[in-house]
């Protein structure tokens, strides 16, 4: 399994209900049927990852995260994950909004654009980065909302959004002592557990 | 005219028939006393009797869903793209049944039929069918060929209403339902479609209030008109625009309204007058109603998802993107009552350019997609 997922299955309580957005090729949700017992469903727009769940098992749903989540009802998902595609919608404080509203707690992780490598890059160059993390060129980018993890959690202060937990990881999601001492600059990847201001702190059992 | 039959096609078929003379109770509170259902199969039931799948016809369709009747057959059957050796409905793997339903004009009992109590043919005193009736006929035709379990019921338009009914009314006897290019039920553009259709029929001086066998006559110019406004809504304005265009027969126009000018005008009267050659007019207005009328949900004040509570089966849901008959959003309804009773759920919008009859084409995604979902048929 992916690294990243490897971190987020923690987070997710066995028997839960799972709305995965951008599922890819559904490998947390069919590790989590495997392995806990979650049901639910992944939404994807990519035509291959679609095949590659069905081949799988996964429950797979063709959907446009850009036309929002209107068609799943209030709380009713446990979790509601979100990997590496808050970047790549058009309103990702809607989409936030409305994951919050279908479901309990979610979990996002997304590129630290305030990373020293990016920082660097575009200081030196003058041009947008271009790495073997983020492999695209501006134009042609899926990636059109770039934050930063300062920016992504004065997002949540704006929108009263709870951080349950945090975690800021290299690019092979490795937490170590420099990403956890200054995020910001030295995480390459932000995992965020957050939940509504409706929902009292309380922390997922694991 | 195949010169051979292609290696993946299920070969020379040949229909069977099924008598029942157990009474079958309507919904429109007749019942039909006895009754025939035509019908053939492909592929061998295993032993286990895991592995049958039943296809469920659309509108004009009927039991001749794949392969020949002979080698002077001009075309295979209905869905022979998407059912025989290594297609998506694998035949080396699975055991197909499809049949004519009640009511159909292709040797199922029907309007045509001789009706027993006159010794003439029914004509319109044939009960109108609906497709909880249909999925109550299917049954009994499960239990004659020992199936207490379908893999999968499959179907496209009406036959994906056929394929959903069947979860609702027979959760346990369905493990997987594909409901392709369908909808929960009509929108009122869809009944005004297939009232101007049946009013076509009605109309026509040769309809003799649906007694026309008597008459020696068939309402062909009806059945021609309901036709060619039923193709129009199965075709994209794409997929016209591209066959046709504006496009002349001759050219010259002639300034009046009798002549063929448009070689769209050509195509529907040819489809008109080949589908009035082969098609009973008192089916098409049974099969229409039966569409009209098919509601699940209104059972449960409208909540789709409270009705489709009891299935059990897993489901596979696709949508076409030019199909404006059955838009992708009214599959979408589908898929969100499924998700909002906590089914299993696959759903896809294949993009493609044919409209409501996309679902017949060998569209590559299309076909990809349907043969992944059923090679994860555990049978």
């Amino acid at each position: 399994m992916r690294a990243d997922l490897e971190i987020i299955q923690d987070w997710i309580p066995a028997g839960s209900r799972v709305l995965d957005l951008g599922c890819g090729r559904g490998e947390l949700l069919a590790w989590l049927r495997d392995n806990k017992q979650v049901t639910g469903y992944g939404l994807e727009i990519d035509p291959e990852n679609i095949a590659h769940c069905i081949d799988h098992g996964v429950n797979v749903i063709e959907q446009d995260l850009d036309k929002g989540l209107g068609n799943f009802a209030s709380n009713s998902f446990d979790v509601v994950v979100m990997t590496q595609a808050l970047q790549a919608v058009h309103y990702p404080d809607r989409i936030l909004q409305e994951m919050l509203r279908v479901g309990r707690e979610c979990i996002i992780t997304f590129p630290n654009f305030g990373h020293w490598r990016c920082r660097w890059y575009l200081a030196r160059n003058g041009r947008m980065p271009v790495s073997e993390f983020l492999p695209y060129t501006w134009y042609n980018t899926p990636n059109i909302h770039f934050c930063t993890f300062k920016d992504f959690e004065q997002l949540c202060r704006e929108m009263q959004v709870k951080v349950l937990d945090r975690l800021a990881v290299d690019h092979e999601h490795r937490h170590n002592l420099p990403s956890r001492v200054w995020p910001n600059l030295l995480g390459e990847i932000g995992i965020y557990r957050v939940s509504g201001p409706g929902l009292a702190d309380h922390r997922v059992a694991v | 005219m195949p010169t051979a039959i292609p290696m993946d096609s299920v070969g020379l078929v040949s229909p069977q028939v099924q008598r029942f003379s157990e009474p079958l109770a309507l919904a429109c509170g007749r019942s039909l006393a006895d009754y025939e259902l035509v019908y053939e199969t492909y592929g061998e039931l295993n032993e286990s009797r895991s592995n049958a799948v039943l296809i469920c016809h659309a509108l004009s369709g009927h039991h001749h869903a794949a392969g020949y009747h002979s080698m002077e057959d001009r075309k295979p059957g209905w869905w022979d793209s998407c059912i025989g050796p290594g297609k998506p409905i694998d035949t080396l793997k699975f055991f197909v049944v499809s049949l004519n339903n009640l009511g159909g004009c292709n040797g199922s009992t029907g309007p045509s039929s001789v009706n027993p109590a006159t010794g003439s043919p029914f004509g319109a005193d044939f009960p109108v069918m609906t497709v909880e009736d249909w999925v109550n006929s299917q049954a009994r035709l499960a239990d004659v060929l020992g199936i207490q379990q379908w893999a999968a019921v499959v179907g496209g338009s009406l036959g994906g209403m056929q394929a959903m009914q069947w979860t609702i009314s027979y959760p346990d006897r369905v493990r997987h339902c594909l409901a392709i290019a369908s909808a929960p039920k009509l929108s009122a553009q869809n009944i005004a479609f297939n009232e101007v259709a049946r009013q076509a029929i009605l109309t026509d001086p040769d309809f003799h209030g649906g007694h026309f066998q008597d008459q020696g006559v068939i309402p062909k110019r009806g059945l021609m008109l309901a036709r060619m406004v039923g193709h129009i809504t199965y075709l994209s304005d794409d997929a016209m625009g591209e066959k046709f265009g504006r496009g002349l027969k001759s050219e010259k126009l002639n300034y009046d309204f009798h002549s063929v000018e448009f070689q769209v005008e050509s195509y529907l009267r040819y489809q008109g007058e080949e589908f009035s050659g082969r098609f009973d007019a008192n089916t098409y207005l049974l099969m229409t109603k039966a569409l009209d009328y098919f509601d699940p949900a209104a059972a449960h004040d409208g909540d789709l998802a409270r009705t489709l509570a009891v299935a059990k089966a897993d489901f596979c849901v696709m949508s076409f993107t030019t199909d404006w008959r059955f838009s992708p959003a009214r599959s979408r309804e589908i898929v969100d009552a499924l998700s909002a009773a906590r089914k299993n759920v696959c759903y896809l919008e294949i993009d493609a350019p044919q409209g409501h009859d996309a679902f017949l084409m060998p569209i590559p995604r299309y076909l990809q997609a349907f043969s992944s979902y059923m090679n994860r048929i555990a049978v």
